[in-house]
């Protein structure tokens, strides 16, 4: 029988290295810090086509990411879709700052691009973006592309 | 037509048996629930049995979860290299870990390292009559015995499994940034864009909760019930395995799909 010291001395040690594997997944692997201390505001985008956004979508200005997308909606009076933006407190922008949904790479996830405008004024919390531009369909880009292409023979024929 | 009534006989005999044998392990379930104070008041009760569940397996999980990690580095470069992306080999280690392999794989060593022993252990102590003769002192085997084994058994799992994961992504580290070259930076930073605490990491924790849950109860179980007898003993170890394994992976597959988001 063991001694009842160096049992827990060992179960210790066990607990220990135990808890210290979950905080090295919740800090090292999974980066906790970064995100869940950070102060941010809401900010709102209404846009025509959103394509494959999703929430939690990186927020990026000139490829920095500054926010998260926080929530999808849809506006039943415009049929528009609307999208709150959570920006970092430390990240200001111009009031006519514009949003534009981008697709990483040709495959890649989509996320939301903030391009800052000249205003004085800055963004606050429930402010709403005026200018946005949607996600490209590649669908509507292809059949624009057949559209042009047919109406170039009609009139080559002609 | 008698070979038929004989089957169906036999059918009926089995349903009926292992529905009979889930519900005594149910309500033998609730009253370990019922009878663990002794043990938190006595937390060395649980210290003792902590260390028999958790420190043992130390090596055997600290050890597979670096191997595993190791081949997870290997294969997983092998294919993405396919596809150019093998920067994103950070990202399919500790996913793969943390989401599956740590909880499930740190289940079934556990299952087989600690649950066997804890099967055999009190099926022996029924053998030799130890039970019974604690019962002759007025101290309830459920209390003193059980219930230290299954809060053990449901503290060390997560702790194993996290443990497990960590050297995983360590393994893959080793492999993939020291041994092939992959970049150190973007090893780490893609894992820790694409690793959300939450939906991955938190709900792996979940799964290792519940299969320390399982894999105790059905070895305190097994033990209990088996019969008195030499082959009873080796027959309720083997089962624990066998069952505790199979709990695991059909349970695994209720969690993954439970929280399967689809996005």
């Amino acid at each position: 029988m063991m001694k009842r010291k160096a049992l827990d001395l060992w179960v210790g040690v066990f607990v220990a290295i135990g808890l210290g594997a979950l905080l090295f997944l919740a800090l090292k692997v999974g980066d906790l810090a970064s995100y869940s201390t950070t102060e941010t505001y809401l900010v709102m985008a209404n846009f025509d086509n959103i394509g494959g956004l999703k929430k939690r979508a990186p927020v990026k200005s000139a490829g920095v990411v500054v926010g998260r997308v926080e929530n999808i909606g849809f506006d039943t009076e415009t049929y528009e879709a609307t999208v709150a933006l959570s920006i970092d407190k430390r990240y200001e922008f111009p009031r006519d700052t514009s949003a534009k949904i981008l697709t990483a790479g040709l495959l890649g996830e989509q996320y939301v691009g903030l391009a800052a405008g000249g205003d004085t004024a800055k963004l606050k919390s429930g402010d709403k973006l005026k200018i946005t531009q949607s996600a490209v369909v590649l669908e509507n880009l292809i059949s624009q592309f057949l559209f042009n292409k047919a109406a170039e023979g009609t009139k080559d024929g002609k | 037509m008698s070979g038929m009534t004989d089957f169906l006989e036999n059918l009926g005999a089995r349903v009926t048996g292992a529905v009979h044998r889930l519900g005594f392990a149910s309500r033998f379930l609730l009253l370990t629930l019922r009878n663990s104070g002794l043990c938190f008041r006595r937390f060395s009760l649980v210290v003792r049995e902590m260390y028999f569940a958790g420190v043992l397996s130390l090596i055997i999980i600290l050890v597979s979860g670096l191997f595993v990690g190791m081949v997870l580095g290997l294969q997983g470069y092998d294919t993405l290299v396919r596809y150019g992306s093998s920067s994103a080999l950070g990202v399919l280690v500790a996913l793969s870990l943390v989401r599956e392999l740590g909880p499930v794989v740190a289940g079934l060593l556990f299952a087989s390292r600690a649950g066997s022993a804890i099967t055999a252990e009190i099926g022996l102590m029924k053998v030799t009559e130890q039970l019974a003769a604690m019962e002759m002192m007025a101290v309830d085997p459920i209390s003193r015995v059980i219930a230290p084994r299954f809060w053990a058994g449901v503290i060390s799992m997560p702790l194993l499994a996290a443990m497990f994961s960590a050297m995983g992504v360590f393994g893959g580290y080793l492999v993939g940034v020291r041994m092939i070259g992959v970049d150190e930076g973007s090893f780490w930073s893609q894992m820790q864009a694409a690793v959300d605490f939450q939906e991955d990491i938190l709900n792996g924790v979940i799964k290792s909760v519940v299969f320390g849950v399982a894999v105790s109860w059905i070895a305190v179980f097994e033990g209990y019930d088996a019969p008195p007898t030499a082959e009873g003993v080796s027959r309720a170890t083997t089962r624990t395995v066998v069952t505790s394994s199979l709990t695991i992976l059909a349970l695994d597959f209720m969690l993954t799909a439970f929280m399967f988001r689809g996005d």
